[in-house]
């Protein structure tokens, strides 16, 4: 028998017995259809993740933090003014830490080698913005704007050598600020207000370059080094208070090996700083959502796993049912190894029929679950697709159901395949 | 080839010997005891007998679709013992044509496909099988029942629907276990005529199985078995005779 009518003739095998076909089919639909989805899921946070990271600029930077206080004693450490340093009393949300790096600090990480560029990124409080005769709106600078990227839908990004002051602003200040679109806010030029230490108030203008996608991890506007310096020196309404700062950002060799990133990492840690890459905070996010798919997947094999049984027991009976059609088959020359591909054939298409119906079925809700979710719940997060439906992952579930319910199919295979003609032939 | 002087070729079908037992110790049962037998090209053989007396069995075993216990079957002269499953397949596929006790006709496919199932198993591409198919269901009146479901037929339909598919291959020989012990006498007449004709214009040698006199004694030459052994041998009136 040649391999085309062997296909053919499986194909039309099983749907010749309809309801037990439908049935079998089924159990494979839910197993595709979970793992259809769940793919698509973490495809979606990782490309989501990946893209923020890429968008962000910044694979070679630490965020340097103080480490939390470790307390070796219990109760409140003593105050040394050569190594205290001012608590900022809320934990910092991006860095996690609960002190300000000194000056010292800042010195001892200009003097570990591997890093460079060493900068504290000084933290200022802005009251409003606006825009020629706009409102005021409430808005802040995040800390570390000057050094990363941000996902711009319009304008280019902020230059940090730049001497003149930019800023860029997430785009639903565009409308709030009667810029009008996002194109025509580019180039426009902004009032900041602040108020120093003193209680002073002070006008500061800058240019708006870009206007950015809010991001999980980049909320707020953004400025460069001459704008932010700029602000810091208001504030401090040049009082001779030693600088504190939440942060300070250092470059590592872009080339550098995981391993080579954790021992500067230890190195930090050793002089009681905390630093993370953009990478590691995102890990935290991306973890809960791997766990999230993991159980969802377990979900899936299981179903898969029943499904399995279900073939096994589909064919066996049918194998039972055409006794007499296998033992004609094998009478009139059909070789064993034919009756088992035949058989194996009849179980891998239904594998693929359960498999396709469960990744359409899955496509035709995520795809539509996946833009309502942007538009609606999820569209602070731009560029979020939570769903990320791939051909080749699409094609792989497809593929790993055939081949589970070939496997599932070779045990009825070779009890059609063992059959003598004779006794199909004599089996009543 | 019928004129062919016996002995000067090999027989297309010889057994030697042949026993054949079922089942094991004491329930163990002689189904064939010592069967020798040879059969030439061209003739029409009737194997006579009563139920159980081992005709299905000795059918069987001449169309290698069954081991024996003792004794060997020759195929063209050549050991069937010797031949490699795959030879022994195309052999069956190619040179024999079956008609079983049953129908066995696979139930919710077309008559055409039924038909064509021995072509279907040697390969022949879908356009030809379908063109020889077409050309067999002719001859028996059958051409409007291709794309009928073969089950839906009645009884003689389907017996017909069971010789086209014996001899859609051109085969050799045709072995047919009791063709009309499942049909009236009137349908039952049409199949032998057929088998007959098929004998006489092809050349077709056919190995009946029968417990029927009247068709037994339409074959050139009968076999009578009982208890698994051979019995007697009738020569048909024209004399040809091994
Ligand atoms: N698979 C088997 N196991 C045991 N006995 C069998 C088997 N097949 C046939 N027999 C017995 O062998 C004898 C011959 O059977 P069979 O060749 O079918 O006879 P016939 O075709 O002449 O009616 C019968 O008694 C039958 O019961
Ligand atoms: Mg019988």
């Amino acid at each position: 028998m040649k391999t085309v009518d062997l296909v053919r003739t499986a194909a039309a095998n099983t749907v010749r017995s309809k309801l037990r076909t439908t049935l079998t089919v089924l159990a494979l639909f839910v197993g595709a259809f979970t793992l259809t989805l769940t793919t698509a899921l973490g495809a979606g946070v990782s490309d989501y993740v990946t893209k923020q990271v890429a968008s962000l600029g910044a694979g070679d930077v630490f965020l340097i933090s103080k480490a939390s206080p470790t307390s070796t004693g219990g109760g409140p450490q003593k105050y040394d003014p050569a190594t205290s340093t001012a608590s900022s009393g809320t934990a910092n949300p991006l860095t996690g830490s609960s002190g300000t790096l000194s000056a010292t600090d800042i010195t001892t990480l200009k003097n570990i080698s591997g890093l460079s560029d060493v900068a504290p990124i000084s933290q200022v409080s802005i009251d409003w913005i606006r825009a020629g005769s706009s409102d005021k709106y409430q808005v802040s600078i995040a800390p570390t704007s000057s050094i990363a990227r941000s996902d711009l839908t319009a304008g280019t990004q902020l230059d940090a050598a730049s001497s003149q002051r930019q800023l860029t602003l997430p785009d639903e200040y565009v409308k709030a600020l009667g810029l009008g679109s996002a194109s025509a806010a580019v180039g426009t030029t902004a009032t900041l207000g602040i108020t120093d230490l003193l209680g002073a108030h002070h006008e500061v203008t800058a240019t708006i370059v870009g206007i950015s996608n809010a991001s999980l991890l980049s909320s707020g506007a953004g400025g460069n080094a001459a704008l932010v310096e700029e602000l810091a020196q208001l504030q401090k309404a040049s009082s001779a208070s030693p600088d504190h700062y939440q942060v300070a950002v250092a470059h590592f060799d872009a080339t550098a090996t995981a391993p080579q990133i954790d021992a500067l990492k230890k190195r930090i840690s050793a002089e009681g700083m905390s630093a993370q890459t953009i990478a590691d905070q995102l890990g935290a996010i991306q973890t809960v959502i791997t766990g999230i798919t993991g159980v969802l997947n377990a979900f899936a094999i299981v179903a898969l796993l029943a499904a399995a049984f279900g073939i096994v027991n589909t064919l066996l009976m049918s194998v039972q049912e055409r006794t007499r059609e296998i033992g004609l088959m094998k009478a009139m020359g059909m070789s064993n190894g034919r009756v088992f591909a035949l058989f194996s054939l009849e179980a891998a298409f239904i594998g693929l029929l359960g498999s396709l119906l469960g990744a359409v079925g899955a496509m035709l809700l995520g795809i539509p679950l996946s833009a309502g979710l942007a538009a609606g719940p999820l569209s602070g997060l731009a560029g979020l697709h939570l769903l990320l439906f791939q051909p080749t992952s699409i094609v792989g579930v497809i593929l790993l159901i055939v081949v589970i319910a070939f496997l599932a199919g070779t045990l009825p295979a070779r009890r059609a395949a063992r059959k003598t003609p004779i006794d199909a032939l004599r089996y009543e | 080839m019928t004129n062919t002087l016996p002995g000067a070729v090999a027989p297309l079908l010889e057994a030697r010997r042949l026993s054949k037992w079922y089942g094991k110790g004491d329930s163990r049962f002689h189904a064939l005891d010592d069967v020798s037998l040879s059969i030439r090209r061209g003739e029409s053989l009737a194997i006579v007998g009563k139920s159980g007396s081992g005709k299905s069995t000795l059918m069987h075993i001449l169309a290698l679709l069954d081991s024996v216990d003792a004794g060997e079957v020759l195929v063209d002269g050549e050991d069937a013992r010797r031949l490699s499953r795959r030879a022994v397949n195309r052999l069956r596929n190619r040179r024999f044509g079956f008609v079983f006790q049953q129908f066995f006709l696979t139930p919710g496919t077309s008559v055409l496909d039924n038909v064509v199932l021995p072509l279907t198993i040697t390969g022949v591409p879908a356009a030809e099988r379908r063109r020889r198919g077409m050309a067999a269901l002719a001859r028996f009146d059958l051409a409007d029942k291709a794309r009928n479901r073969a089950t839906d037929l009645s009884g003689g339909q389907k017996q017909r629907v069971v010789l086209t598919r014996a001899l859609v291959g051109e085969p050799d020989v045709i072995f047919a276990d009791e063709p009309t012990g499942n049909l009236d006498s009137a349908t039952g007449a049409i199949v032998e005529d057929e088998l007959f004709a098929l004998n006489r214009e092809h050349g077709i040698t056919l190995v009946i199985v029968t417990h029927d006199e009247d068709l037994a004694a339409r074959c050139d030459r009968q076999v009578h078995m009982r208890d698994g052994r051979l019995v007697e041998f009738t020569s048909a009136p024209a004399g040809v005779s091994a």
